[in-house]
């Protein structure tokens, strides 16, 4: 299986904290892996950590191959990863509008943005059509997910990483942003999802993998995991029929 | 398809125009105090000219505290450094060719514009050297960086004393900017003070045209809202920091030029004699706001006037009372720029 990202003995420390204890993770091309683990197991940390947001105080993040945990945060983005964070980082006094111009990178005015891939865009998060001129602070915390996610669609990127997308949403807003993840698979996209909500974690991953005190506790494909409810319980403490 | 406007589109919400009537209710306000119509469209005119200079020196400020939350208490030696390289300038112009001291207009602001290149100049490099030694060392850390840049402050001051003298140096305005322009309604307005509001309105247009209409400006908006989100969009924060402070440095050397030649004297604590005001301006106007800096500063300016002419003694507080009386109304500023 051919690897687009690898971490290898991890250790991130912030301040006197050390969150991460040598982590290591394989994200296979063109598959969805879910980061699952309960909360301040280290998945946001570990995260950051790709986008050196937070430095690896030891231990190696290879992007194709390539070491990447030396590199700053503008300098990895520019490799093709996307990063949609817990807080969805909108731009809240901007526009959907200038979100949108403001990651594509390849864009320096509206007119440049590939017009298909907006359309497209629209087609999975009509809001953004809707919202196009209004002030993306003021949109709903669902449509704002949307935005975020469609901010990190709106040029082809190698990888996409996006945190807990699903929290604090609406279960009919969550089936939406399912759908729309589906599309992105179908895409053939590559995508790490860090997701406390095991039945939309369940729904997209391929493969999984969980955290537990700042280490990988666990990985294998997401359909051993979703049958296992022993496997669920020892690792999660839920089981698949309470989510049901 | 129309990206501009593309269809069903909620629009955008309207345009937040009380802080606008602010400024309105400043100048209605003094009317009936003031008393003669002549004396207050003077009054005003002088106003606006000053927060149109205090503009100037403070749009920078502002964009480097918002942008990389950056608290630079030595904008003021950029301030101090451009109304010397005017004493310089001009009083070589004046000797060399008599630029400064001929009656024609044209020679005089050719001087003029000669000074305010070379302030910007030297303040805009020295805006670079500060931020490379200085700031840069003390990023995200708001204490060091009050201690780090008062330091600035005062070495830079002394280091002024050191080329220029520590006395204060006249800087008188070339003589066809000091005439008076005689307007309808007996009201008065120097030339200079018309220059300034020129040079005040120009600089606010190129400000919100760059911001508003270019990529750069969109990233500097967005930065100042959430840097770490736009480097995580592949765009490096840090260098175009150092852009905008060095930018922004230049400006305050402008601003310094023209508050010399306002002022007509220069000290080498002129830098430090405004950093207060401008400070005061851009908290009114909500940190990291540019349009926010604009308002606040045309209302310091106002007030500062109708002040001065009222009740001199209460001129020296008034800005400090506008301030209070702007955060109890709106406690971010008059254009809040959002959470950081």
């Amino acid at each position: 299986m051919s690897h687009l990202l690898e971490l290898r003995g991890v250790h991130t420390h912030i301040g006197d904290y050390r969150i991460l204890h040598g982590v290591d993770l394989a994200v296979p091309r063109g598959e969805l892996t879910v980061l699952l683990g309960r909360n301040g197991a280290g998945k946001t940390t570990t995260l950051r950590t790709i986008m050196g947001l937070w430095r690896a105080a030891q231990g190696e993040v290879r992007f194709d191959g390539a070491a990447i945990h030396t590199l700053d945060t503008p300098a990895i983005a520019r490799l093709g990863l996307a990063y949609v964070p817990e807080n969805m980082g909108i731009f809240g006094t901007l526009s959907v509008r200038e979100n949108l111009l403001l990651a594509a990178r390849g864009a320096r005015t509206l007119d440049q943005i590939d017009t298909a891939r907006l359309e497209w865009l629209f087609g999975l998060f009509p809001a953004l059509r809707k919202f196009w001129l209004y002030p993306a602070g003021k949109l709903s915390g669902g449509q704002k997910q949307m935005l975020a996610i469609a901010r990190a669609m709106i040029e082809p990127r190698r990888l996409l990483l996006i945190d807990e997308p699903s929290k604090g949403l609406a279960p009919a807003i969550v089936l939406n942003l399912i759908e729309a993840l589906r599309e992105l698979k179908r895409a053939d996209a590559t995508v790490l999802l860090v997701e406390q909500n095991f039945a939309m974690a369940r729904a997209l991953g391929d493969q999984v993998a969980v955290m537990d005190d700042g280490r990988i506790v666990h990985r294998g494909a997401m359909a051993e995991l979703a049958e296992d409810e022993a496997l669920q319980q020892r690792l999660l403490g839920l089981s698949l029929g309470a989510h049901q | 398809m129309n990206l501009s406007t593309p269809a069903a589109s909620v629009p955008a919400p309207r345009f937040d125009a009380w802080p606008l009537a602010l400024l309105a209710a400043i100048a209605l306000l003094a009317l009936p105090l003031v008393g003669d119509a002549a004396n207050w469209a003077t009054l005003t005119l002088a106003g606006l000219a000053m927060g149109l200079i205090v503009f100037v020196i403070a749009s920078g400020l502002t964009l480097v505290f918002g942008l990389m939350d950056v608290l630079n208490f030595g904008h003021g030696v950029f301030i101090a450094l451009g109304a010397f390289m005017a004493t310089t300038v001009l009083g070589a112009m004046g000797v060399a060719g008599g630029w400064a001291g001929r009656e024609s207009l044209a020679a005089n602001l050719g001087a003029v514009a000669a000074a305010a290149s070379a302030g910007m100049l030297i303040a805009g490099a020295a805006g670079l050297v500060f931020e490379r030694v200085l700031v840069r060392p003390v990023y995200g850390m708001h204490l060091k960086q009050i201690l780090v840049t008062t330091g600035g402050m005062i070495v830079g001051e002394e280091l002024i004393k050191l080329a220029w003298g520590p006395q204060m140096v006249a800087l008188p305005l070339p003589p066809a900017l000091s005439d008076v322009l005689l307007l309808p309604g007996e009201v008065t307005l120097e030339k200079f003070r018309l220059l300034a509001m020129l040079v005040g309105l120009l600089v606010f247009a190129a400000l919100l045209l760059v911001l508003n209409r270019t990529k750069l400006g969109l990233l500097i908006r967005a930065g100042v809202l959430d840097r770490e989100m736009v480097e995580a969009l592949g765009y490096p924060v840090r260098r175009l920091f150092v852009g905008v402070f060095a930018v922004g440095a230049a400006l305050a050397g402008l601003g310094g030029v023209m508050w010399g030649l306002y002022q007509q004297t220069v000290t080498p604590q002129i830098g430090a004699q405004v950093n207060t005001l401008i400070f005061i301006v851009i908290i009114i106007g909500g940190l990291g706001s540019t349009l926010g800096c604009f308002v606040g500063a045309l209302a310091v300016g106002l007030l500062a006037n109708y002040a001065g002419f009222l009740a001199p003694k209460a001129a020296l507080f008034s800005h400090i009372a506008l301030m209070a009386a702007v955060l109890l109304w709106r406690p971010q500023g008059l254009y809040p720029v959002g959470a950081k």
